[in-house]
């Protein structure tokens, strides 16, 4: 067999491979990969989001290990679609990203890793528009190096 | 390698919350071993929420959620006996997937 024909067959089982994940929407790389809030808020073009009280953020005000602080949020922005968390002195911010449709209520808890004390950011999108509330979370126990 | 997942789904009030635990490392790239030697980035990227099939939630993650992730979502309405699916996708094309009834 030629070595072209031995790199389509494999392209095509990879590609075959691939397939299942093809309609999920791709890891926002550029935004993950954002070492400041600012940069990573900039490349999901959320760069200026309004402060706001109806997106709450419920977590401790000290975590005593930084490897597991719970975080719960919820927006009761009308139409909310997206909620992006962000860690502020992470090495990388962006720490994730969920996008609500119909069926599902704005609202996510979940369990982060702080390297060190730091606003926690928390950004909603409705309509286009985006929202954001931020709470400063004290850590005596870092949880990313070690 | 994918490790077990486990999940419960309650509908109270109207509304179903649904958690999630998944089995997973979480490295950060930034962890050394014994010998110093950095233990390369492995985490999950992708997670999906699916009810009958529908997706309704599509989450992007970075290595800074928690080894073992939790997730509690929460979903408008729901049936008894409807079908929740979550998935997850890591850096290394990793995957798993677990399906439970709404109780």
């Amino acid at each position: 067999m030629n070595d072209l024909r031995r790199k389509t067959l494999l392209g095509a089982a990879a590609l075959l491979l691939l397939k299942p994940f093809a309609a999920l929407a791709a890891w926002h790389k550029e935004a993950f990969g954002a070492k400041s809030a600012p940069d990573a808020l900039k490349s999901l073009g959320a760069a200026n989001p309004a402060p706001s009280q109806d997106v709450v953020i419920e977590a401790p005000q000290i975590a005593e290990n930084g490897a597991v602080v719970p975080i719960e949020i919820t927006s009761n922005v009308k139409g909310t679609t997206s909620i992006l968390v962000l860690i502020d002195k992470n090495p990388f911010p962006l720490a994730g990203k969920f996008d609500f449709s119909e069926g599902a209520l704005p609202f996510v808890k979940l369990n982060v890793k702080m390297g060190e004390t730091s606003d926690v950011r928390v950004v909603a999108e409705a309509g286009g528009r985006h929202y954001v509330a931020t709470k400063e979370i004290k850590v005596t126990i870092g949880g990313c190096g070690g | 390698m994918a490790g077990p997942m486990k999940m419960r789904a309650t509908l109270a009030g109207g509304y179903t919350d649904v958690r999630v635990l998944m089995t997973h490392p979480m490295e950060t790239g930034q962890r050394k071993d014994a010998e110093g030697k950095a233990l390369p980035l492995h985490f999950i990227q992708n997670l999906t929420v699916k009810v009958n099939g529908k997706t309704v939630m599509e989450g992007q993650i970075s290595q800074a959620v928690s080894r073992n992730p939790v997730f509690f979502f929460r979903l408008r309405g729901g049936a008894k006996g409807d079908k929740i699916e979550v998935s997850w996708l890591d850096n290394r094309g990793e995957t798993n997937k677990t399906e439970t009834a709404i109780a």
